[in-house]
Formats: C-alpha cells, sequence, structure tokens
C-alpha cells in the first residue's frame, strides 16, 4: 500500500514530549477531516505508546523514539511508535489488562487503551534491542450536510 | 494542567482542569494528596470538567486516590468528565469502583 502523505519525527524520551507527540498526531490526522472523537482515539493511543516509551523502555535513560504517520488508501492513519529501549519480555503478559511493571503510579491499561481506541495494534518486541507499536485507524469520509 | 481545590462539609473537591498525562499526574497525584491530607475529608469529588484530555495516567490517579480515601472510610466520586477522559474511564471500566457522576446529575 502506497502512502499518500507522511511525517517522522524523533524526540527524546521526555515527559514534555508526550503531548507533543499527540498534539502533532492529531494535527498531521486533521486533514483526513476527523470527528471529535476520532481526534480523541488518535491522541489517546499516540499518548499510551509513547508513555510506554518513557516509562518502560528507558526507565533509567533518555533515549531515542520515532514517530511514523502514514495515510493510506486515503483514509487509513497508520501510527508507527519506536523506541530502542530494553524490550518487552512477554507481549502477551503485557498486553493484559492491569498488567504493569511501573507500581502504583501505572494502571496497567495502556495497551488495553490502544487496543479498544484504534482498529488495529501489533506490537513487535526484541529484549535489550526496542519495541515498535504500530496502530492504525479507519477515518471514514464523512458526507456533507445538505 | 492547573489542580485548584475547595473544601466544604467534609466534602473535598478538587478541579482538574487542561490534560492529565503521565507528564502532569505525579504533580497532580501530590495536590490531591496533599489537599485531602490536611481536610481529612469524607468525600473527594474530581471535578473533570475542565479537563480536555486524560490517558491511562489518570486512571492511575482515580485508582490510587479512590484507594487512599477508601482506607480512611471515605468516597471518591468522579464529576462530568468530557466525552474523551468519559472513553478513557469506560475502557479502563472505571465505573465499576468508582462512581461517576454525569452533568445531567449535578444539582448545585
Amino acid at each position: 500500500m502506497k502512502a499518500s502523505n507522511y511525517i517522522k519525527l524523533e524526540f527524546p524520551s521526555l515527559s514534555v514530549n508526550e503531548g507533543f507527540a499527540r498534539a502533532a498526531a492529531a494535527g498531521f490526522a486533521a486533514q483526513l477531516d476527523p470527528t471529535l472523537d476520532e481526534l480523541g482515539d488518535i491522541k489517546t493511543a499516540v499518548s499510551e505508546a509513547v508513555t510506554n516509551c518513557i516509562v518502560h523502555a528507558y526507565p533509567e535513560t533518555i533515549g531515542k523514539i520515532t514517530m511514523r504517520l502514514k495515510i493510506l488508501d486515503g483514509e487509513k492513519l497508520e501510527i508507527c511508535i519506536r523506541d530502542w529501549g530494553r524490550g518487552i519480555e512477554n507481549v502477551e503478559q503485557a498486553m493484559q489488562p492491569m498488567f504493569t511493571t511501573g507500581g502504583s503510579d501505572r494502571s496497567g491499561m495502556g495497551f488495553t487503551i490502544m487496543e479498544s481506541f484504534m482498529d488495529k495494534l501489533k506490537i513487535k518486541s526484541s529484549e535489550g534491542k526496542g519495541t515498535s507499536v504500530t496502530m492504525s485507524h479507519i477515518i471514514k469520509k464523512r458526507r456533507s450536510i445538505r | 494542567m492547573t489542580v485548584t481545590s475547595r473544601y466544604s462539609d467534609s466534602r473535598l473537591t478538587v478541579c482538574l482542569a487542561g490534560e492529565l498525562d503521565h507528564h502532569c499526574a505525579r504533580e497532580a497525584m501530590h495536590e490531591i494528596s496533599e489537599a485531602a491530607d490536611s481536610f481529612l475529608p469524607r468525600e473527594i469529588v474530581l471535578d473533570l470538567r475542565k479537563l480536555s484530555f486524560m490517558d491511562s495516567s489518570g486512571i492511575a490517579v482515580i485508582i490510587k486516590t479512590h484507594r487512599s480515601i477508601s482506607l480512611r472510610g471515605g468516597k471518591l466520586y468522579v464529576e462530568c468528565p468530557q466525552a474523551q477522559p468519559m472513553k478513557v474511564l469506560r475502557a479502563a471500566g472505571i465505573g465499576s469502583i468508582v462512581e461517576i457522576i454525569s452533568k445531567r446529575e449535578v444539582t448545585t
């Protein structure tokens, strides 16, 4: 599938960039004319994925995060968020609701929320090498009101 | 984000405004705990009407606040969440542990 438009961003794993990443994703998605609800879904999923990189991939260091967004078939927004951090030992376990290695500051609901807010979610992780989260959301064209 | 609180009749109302994510969750939690420790309220109301965005970091704040007030025999309410925070609350199943009061039910 050929992307009709795309962006690639790279930023350090500073928590102040969580807000920047979701605002940038929402700004790029705006060309698909999403509803406020769909924009909220995108911002939430991006916020969760970037927070995971900051909290779990680079717990004691500041590392590199990239966020790529693509528009496919004129209606599908694909988001790929990648880090080169410590990786996830057991992806299946990490995806369970309420499971967290982050203590009481974390709810363990990040992947559950990404899964329920996006149409597709794919996680690839390798211990010591990093994690990539690829997710997509179809933004249906709205008919103008006559 | 900004956190403001007021206390009257054993009820602490904490108003969260702006965006609540991991970046500001710790500060929000600190403000809530500090207010709760100084007033020792019977009820805490988290007023979310001015909160435009929340992710799962907000869920952790709500669960922690719920746990600490429950230990004192008190109760937590979440009031008037906007659409996006409401969707996150629903996805996390928060309604089964904390009472969510919608706009219509608020009389004051």
